[in-house]
C-alpha cells in the first residue's frame, strides 16, 4: 500500500526530494531530445520518459555502497542515483568531460565512486554482471547489494534464466527489477513472451516477487523497500516487476506507428509526475510555490548542464587509444 | 629441475595463486567434486573449500558474467571454461562487456578475470568439440590471449595472467595436459606477450602456437637429418603479438612456414604472414608458406581427424617447398 496522503505530508522532504528526481529526469531527458535534434548528441538516444517513477522509487532507497547495474535506457537511473547531470549531458555530447570521457555514450554510463557499475547496451548482458558484484559482496562480507535493472525484452534471453538460476543457488544479493514498458522496441509482451505475468517466473527458481504500480513513485518505493531489505538480511534474491510504460519510442528513430494510440493515451493519463505532483499539493505536502521553486532548479541545472557539456572539449585523438589496457 | 607435466604445471600455479591472494578463486563447470573436465583442478576442492573453488550450473554466459562482475567487484576470478568451443555461448559477455569495460568505464573499471579454456582437436570428439577459436578472440582489443606449449609456459604465463588487470583468455591443449617437462623451483614468469624460439635454426623459420609447437619441432628434427635447420618460433601470446620475435628469425633465415592447428581462411597465421610481409619482405627468399587444418567440421573418423590436422609431415613438405 502506497503512503497515505497524510503519511506523505510527514516525510515532506522525502517526498519533495523524489518529486525533484522526478523532474530533473522528465527535463534532462526534454532537454536531450531536443539536444538530438540540434545534432549535438548522435547515436541512438533512449528516453526515459513515462518511466520516472520507477528510477526514483527503486534507487534512493539503497545506500551508498550498492552497486546498480542497468541498461541502456539508463539516464534516468543515473540521475536518480545522484551522477552528475552535467558529466552525464557531456557524456551524451561525447565531451572529455562525460563520465566516460566521452568514450561510453548514452547507452554506456558508469560512476564507480557512486557504485554506478555501467549501463549495458547489450539487452540481458548486465544480468550475469550484476550476480558476479553479489558474489563479489558476499564473498567479501560487505552487504552490499546489487540493483539489477532490465526491460522486459531480457526476460526472454538465456541470461535472465542462467542469473536468476545463479543467484538462488548460491544466495546472492541481488534485486532483479524489471521495467515492463510493455514493449521491446515495436514488438509487445504480448507477441514476445509466451507466459503470462513475468513476475512469477521467479517462483520457479524460488525467488520472491512483487508486482507494482510503476506509474506510482511512492508504491514503487515502499515494494523497493521491502525487496531491498529482503535482500539485504541474506535471504537471496528478489524479483521486483514495476509495469510502466514509456512515453515516447524507443530510441529517437522510432515514430512509433505500432502502438494503440488510445493505449498511449491512457498511460499519459497516469503520467508519474504529474500524477505525483497533484498528490503533493492535494496533501499539502507541498505547495505550488514550493513546486515552482523546485522546477526553477532543475531548470536551472540543466541549463547549466547544457552549457557544461557544450563548451566543454572534446576528448583529444590519441584519448582512443587509452583505456583499452591498464597499464 | 623437476618435471611436471603440462596439467601439472597449471594446477600448481592454480594452488599457489589460491594460496598466495585471498581475492582470488576458481569457478566452472564440473571444476571441484569432478575435478575438471580434463583433470586440471583435482583436488583443489578438498584443499580450498567450496567458497574458492566453485561448481558453477553449465550455463556459460552467467559464468562468465559472474566472472566480470566478481572482478569487478574486487575478486580476481579465474573462470574454467570446459572447452573453447563452449566459449561461444559465453562469447557475449567475453567480447562486449569483459574486454570493453574498461574503455567504456572511461578508465575507471578494470576486470582482473582469467578464463582458463581448451581448444583444439585430435580427441576424436567430432566437429563440435574440436575446435581452435583462439584466433577469433585474439582479434578483440581489450582481451589478451595466450596459448602455452609447455609446462615451463603453462607455469609462467599463468603468473603472469594472475598479475593482469586485464581480462586474459588462458588457452590450453588438450593433447598437451600429459606432455612433461622441466618446471623450475625458482619463482620465474613468462611475460605475456613475448614469443620463444623454441629451436634454433638457420634455413628456415616456423611458426606456431600450442600444440603445432611441438608438429613444428617434430618436423625440423626430420628436417635436421636432411640438413636443414630449423627455427621455431613458438607465438606463446597471440595478443599482444610480438612481431619483433618473429620477424628477427626471419631476417634472419630469410625464409618463413606458418603453421597453426585451426582453419586457414582468416585464421590466426594470416596475421603472422601479414606482419613478415610488412616487416621482412626485403629479407624474404621465397615466399612465406602456410600450414593449417583442413577447413571442414571436423570429423569423427580416425583417419579423417588426423589427416584435418597439420602433422610434421606437412610441415616439412612446406619447407621444403621453400628451399
Ligand atoms: C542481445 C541484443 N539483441 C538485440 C538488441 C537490439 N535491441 C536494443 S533494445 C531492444 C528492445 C529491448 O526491449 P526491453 O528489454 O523491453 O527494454 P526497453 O527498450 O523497452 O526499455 C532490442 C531488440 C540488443 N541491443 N541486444
Amino acid at each position: 500500500m502506497a503512503m497515505t496522503l497524510k503519511e506523505l505530508a510527514i516525510k515532506k522532504p522525502v517526498a519533495l526530494d523524489l518529486y525533484r528526481k522526478m523532474v530533473l529526469i522528465r527535463r534532462f531527458e526534454e532537454k536531450a531530445s531536443e539536444m538530438y535534434g540540434r545534432a549535438k548528441i548522435g547515436g541512438f538516444l533512449h528516453l526515459y520518459i513515462g518511466e520516472e517513477a520507477v528510477a526514483v522509487g527503486t534507487i534512493p532507497p539503497l545506500e551508498p555502497r550498492d552497486y546498480i547495474v542497468t541498461h541502456y535506457r539508463e539516464h534516468g537511473h543515473a540521475l536518480a542515483r545522484g551522477l552528475e547531470t552535467r558529466r552525464i549531458m557531456a557524456e551524451l555530447f561525447g565531451k572529455a568531460t562525460g563520465t566516460s570521457k566521452g568514450k561510453g555514450g548514452s547507452m554506456h554510463l558508469f560512476d564507480a565512486s557512486k557504485g554506478f557499475m555501467g549501463g549495458y547496451a547489450i539487452v540481458g548482458a548486465m544480468m550475469p554482471i550484476a550476480t558476479g558484484l553479489a558474489l563479489a559482496s558476499n564473498y567479501r562480507d560487505e552487504g552490499r547489494i546489487c540493483l539489477c535493472i532490465f526491460g522486459d525484452g531480457a526476460v526472454n534471453e538465456g541470461e535472465f534464466h542462467e542469473s536468476f538460476n545463479l543467484a538462488a543457488l548460491w544466495n546472492l544479493p541481488v534485486l532483479f527489477l524489471l521495467e515492463n514498458n510493455g514493449f521491446g522496441m515495436g514488438t509487445s509482451v504480448k507477441r514476445a513472451h509466451a507466459g503470462k505475468e513475468m513476475c512469477h517466473l521467479a517462483d520457479a527458481f524460488g525467488i520472491p516477487s512483487e508486482m507494482v504500480d510503476g506509474m506510482d513513485v511512492l508504491a514503487v518505493r515502499e515494494a523497493a523497500i521491502r525487496a531491498i531489505n529482503h535482500v539485504r538480511s541474506g535471504k537471496g534474491p528478489f524479483f521486483l516487476e514495476a509495469i510502466t510504460y514509456r512515453f515516447r519510442g524507443h530510441s529517437m528513430a522510432d515514430p512509433v506507428a505500432y502502438r494503440d494510440k488510445e493505449e498511449e493515451q491512457e498511460w499519459k493519463r497516469r503520467d508519474p509526475v504529474v500524477t505525483f505532483r497533484r498528490e503533493l499539493l492535494q496533501s499539502r505536502a507541498a505547495s505550488e510555490e514550493n513546486i515552482a521553486k523546485i522546477e526553477h532548479s532543475v531548470d536551472e541545472e540543466i541549463a547549466e548542464a547544457v552549457a557544461f557539456a557544450d563548451a566543454s572539449p572534446n576528448p583529444a585523438h590519441d584519448e582512443m587509444f587509452k583505456d583499452i589496457y591498464r597499464e | 629441475m623437476p618435471e611436471l607435466t603440462y596439467r601439472e604445471a597449471i594446477r600448481e600455479t592454480l594452488r599457489e595463486a589460491l594460496n598466495n591472494d585471498n581475492r582470488v578463486f576458481l569457478m566452472g563447470e564440473d571444476i571441484g567434486a569432478y575435478g575438471g573436465a580434463y583433470g586440471v583442478t583435482q583436488g583443489l576442492l578438498a584443499e580450498f573449500g567450496e567458497q574458492r573453488v566453485k561448481d558453477s550450473p553449465i550455463a556459460e554466459s552467467v559464468l562468465v558474467g559472474a566472472g566480470i562482475g566478481a572482478a569487478m567487484g574486487g575478486l580476481r576470478p579465474i573462470v574454467e571454461l570446459m572447452t573453447i568451443n563452449f566459449s561461444l555461448l559465453a562469447s557475449d559477455q567475453i567480447v562486449n562487456a569483459a574486454a570493453k569495460m574498461l574503455f567504456m568505464s572511461g578508465g575507471q573499471i578494470t576486470v582482473p578475470l582469467i578464463i582458463r579454456t581448451v581448444s583444439g582437436g585430435g580427441n576424436q570428439l567430432g566437429a563440435s568439440h574440436s575446435q581452435c577459436l583462439e584466433g577469433w578472440y585474439a582479434q578483440v582489443p581489450g582481451l589478451k590471449v595466450v596459448s602455452p606449449s609447455t609446462p615451463y609456459d603453462a607455469c609462467g604465463l599463468l603468473r603472469s595472467a594472475v598479475a593482469e588487470e586485464t581480462p586474459v583468455m588462458f588457452v590450453e591443449h588438450s593433447l598437451l595436459y600429459n606432455f612433461r617437462g622441466p618446471v623450475p623451483d625458482e619463482y620465474y614468469t613468462v611475460p605475456i606477450g613475448e614469443a620463444d624460439v623454441k629451436r634454433v635454426g638457420s634455413d628456415v623459420t616456423i611458426v606456431a602456437h600450442l600444440r603445432m609447437v611441438h608438429v613444428a619441432l617434430q618436423a625440423a628434427e626430420e628436417l635436421a637429418e636432411e640438413g636443414i635447420e630449423a627455427e621455431v618460433v613458438d607465438l606463446r601470446s597471440l595478443r599482444p603479438l610480438d612481431t619483433d620475435t618473429i620477424n628477427e628469425s626471419v631476417m634472419k633465415t630469410n625464409r618463413a612456414v606458418v603453421v597453426e592447428e585451426g582453419w586457414k581462411t582468416g585464421g590466426f597465421g594470416a596475421e603472422v604472414v601479414s606482419s613478415i610481409m610488412e616487416h621482412s619482405f626485403d629479407y624474404l627468399d621465397a615466399p612465406v608458406a602456410r600450414v593449417a587444418g583442413q577447413e571442414v567440421p571436423m570429423p569423427y573418423n580416425r583417419d579423417l581427424e588426423q589427416a584435418a590436422i597439420p602433422r610434421p609431415g606437412d610441415v616439412v613438405a612446406a619447407v621444403k617447398s621453400l628451399v
